[in-house]
């Protein structure tokens, strides 16, 4: 057969193969599991359950991975983490692309470390007790405001550097004042990178459970991952895969319904933002 | 007519720098104050910790009593004396360079299926996207019921195969999670990166005879230096990063096989041997550095030749 229409006919199946096996298949088990009773879920496997019960499943994750207080304790300190890092990465980004002298340029060298540098996450911890802030929202916000600007920073620099500046002085020409150009023309021209960062921040942000350990441990304040680590970590005694995975279920889903909105937006962002 | 001019032009140096004259009214029209929160936030949470932590290390902060004293290299003799420095910096090393190698080939090889733009190729895309929506812990426990040794592979297979407790393979085997869980991010990359190619330019190479092969090897993969740059380097820097799916598929084990920094820490954290895990914290930001710089280098230079 031609290479050609081996390929035409081969790839989509290929496609179909690899997608079936390699997302079909886990998100199957996760499916099949979080309806499953405790009993047959010990062993997990893939068959179907052949007693369904996924509406005790969820409430029992609910009930006891204190889903609703982890829920919105995780939205409590994602959501102010990225505006922060919107907005101050924002601000920052128009000075370090506009302005040119040796300063700028060390300053902005400065906040972009961030990028490969690790945050000093046992440190960070002696510093916010000694600021009244471990074990609460405003340290965490200021930790994932910190962790992310960099990002943040780096794309809104490159991407102001592109607008042209004529924009900016017709403005300047009516008298605008620096903060309403920043407001009424930057800002609103900055939204492709926007969509993107909004996306990625709040991605790491909810997934992380590694920084919320240190900064909010488990607590009262304790954020969904958190909440179930340590259903999954009751699982030494118990075996509980059907709550682990219903409640996997329940956290990824305002992830995937975030995506689903911004899909094209999102897709666009990331593409243009990286290569450059 | 001749269609020789496969590979770009080199960037000439952009415009003229002509823009000296208008310094002293940029501090009224983008005044520093704009730049000034920003700077605030990173410096206190971001650096401050950093450069702490190049004073911790060196102390007995620890849980069990409430003055510091400085102590010198204790803590570094400490960790190299039991074996869990160099440990930590193998396997860390070997994590990020595998994990890199899984996400960046996998990425790529999505890419390469999925480049035209038919919606059928824009579903798919979708679905090999989804592992980068669920978060890593999530990730680990969904691999962890698969590759159990009483979990759904061996029970499908009707093998016994102790997936995750090889002392030997168990690392590339949870480098293979990472890479799934991150090579839908790298396929976007790189999906990008085809189609900033010139169409002309293929057309060119088609026109001259060349292959698919020859045309990926001697234009596309050249073409997509910028894509290979950012993926890779993201890739290996935020894989020295890992903790979550590591935690939630072997918890560093087995015989610590698969104990990378990030683990180490939070276990001698929770051991309240704090100065230590500083210790520890400092050596990784030492690797990231000597990984980072050259790396960056290299690849920038990388992307000039090709």
């Amino acid at each position: 057969m031609n290479p050609s229409v081996a390929w035409r006919y081969g790839r989509p199946a290929l496609v179909l193969l690899l997608a079936g096996l390699a997302v079909g298949v886990p998100l199957w088990l996760v499916a099949v599991t979080s309806a499953k009773p405790q009993a047959e879920a010990i062993r997990p496997n893939l068959d179907l359950p052949r007693h369904w019960q996924p509406a005790d499943n969820y409430a029992d994750a609910v009930s006891q991975g204190e889903m609703l207080r982890g829920f919105f304790n995780s939205l409590l300190v994602v959501l102010p983490s990225v505006v922060l890092v919107l907005l101050l990465g924002a601000g920052a980004a128009w000075v370090f692309a506009r302005r040119k002298s040796k300063l700028v340029s060390a300053a902005y060298a400065l906040c972009i470390s961030g990028l490969l540098l690790p945050p000093a996450v046992i440190t960070i911890v002696m510093e916010l007790r000694q600021l009244g802030l471990s074990n609460t929202r405003p340290g965490m916000i200021a930790v994932y405001t910190g962790m992310y600007l960099s990002t943040s920073i780096f794309f809104m620099t490159g991407f102001i550097r592109a607008i042209p500046l004529e924009l900016e002085e017709a403005a300047r020409m009516d008298g605008a004042r620096p903060s309403r150009i920043f407001w009424r023309i930057v800002l609103p021209l900055l939204r492709p990178v926007i969509a993107t960062a909004t996306i990625m921040v709040m991605l790491y942000a909810w997934s992380d459970v590694f920084y919320a350990f240190f900064v909010l441990g488990g607590g009262e304040r304790a954020t969904l991952p958190l909440n179930l680590y340590q259903v999954a970590s009751a699982q030494l005694y118990l075996d509980n895969w059907h709550l682990v995975f219903a409640y996997v279920v329940v956290m990824s889903l305002p992830m995937v319904a975030v995506f689903l909105v911004g899909q094209r937006k999102i897709v666009s962002g990331i593409t243009s933002g990286a290569v450059k | 007519m001749t269609h020789t001019a496969v590979r770009a032009e080199p960037r000439s140096a952009a415009g003229p720098p002509r823009k000296v004259g208008r310094l002293p009214r940029a501090a009224v029209h983008h005044p520093w104050w704009f730049a000034l929160p920003a700077i605030v936030v990173f410096a206190g949470f971001f650096l401050v910790p950093n450069l702490l932590n190049f004073y911790y290390p060196f102390t007995d902060w620890s849980s069990y009593h409430a003055d510091i004293a400085f102590t010198g290299l204790d803590n570094f003799r400490t960790i190299a004396d039991d074996g869990s420095l160099l440990r930590a910096i193998r396997t860390t090393l070997l994590y990020a360079l595998l994990a890199a190698l899984f996400q960046n080939g996998f990425g790529l090889g999505l890419a390469l299926l999925l480049e035209a733009d038919s919606r059928f190729n824009r579903f798919f895309r979708a679905v090999f996207f989804l592992p980068v929506l669920i978060s890593a812990l999530a990730t680990g426990y969904v691999f962890q019921a698969l590759l159990n040794q009483d979990g759904a592979v061996n029970s499908v297979l009707g093998t016994d195969v102790p997936w995750l407790g090889s002392t030997t393979w168990t690392l590339i085997v949870v480098t293979l999670i990472h890479g799934w869980k991150w090579m839908g991010l790298s396929m976007l990359i790189y999906l990008a990166g085809l189609k900033g190619i010139p169409g002309d330019m293929l057309e060119a190479a088609r026109m001259d005879g060349a292959g698919p092969w020859r045309t990926f090897w001697s234009v596309r993969w050249p073409m997509l230096a910028p894509a290979v740059t950012f993926n890779v380097t993201t890739a290996l820097i935020g894989s020295m990063n890992t903790f979550d799916i590591v935690q939630a598929t072997t918890g560093g084990g087995p015989a610590a096989s698969t104990e990378v920094f990030n683990i180490y820490m939070f276990r001698i954290f929770g051991q309240g041997l704090y100065a230590q895990a500083s210790a520890m914290s400092l050596v990784l930001f030492l690797v990231v550095v000597a990984v980072a710089i050259p790396l960056v280098v290299g690849l920038r230079r990388r992307e000039q030749l090709l």
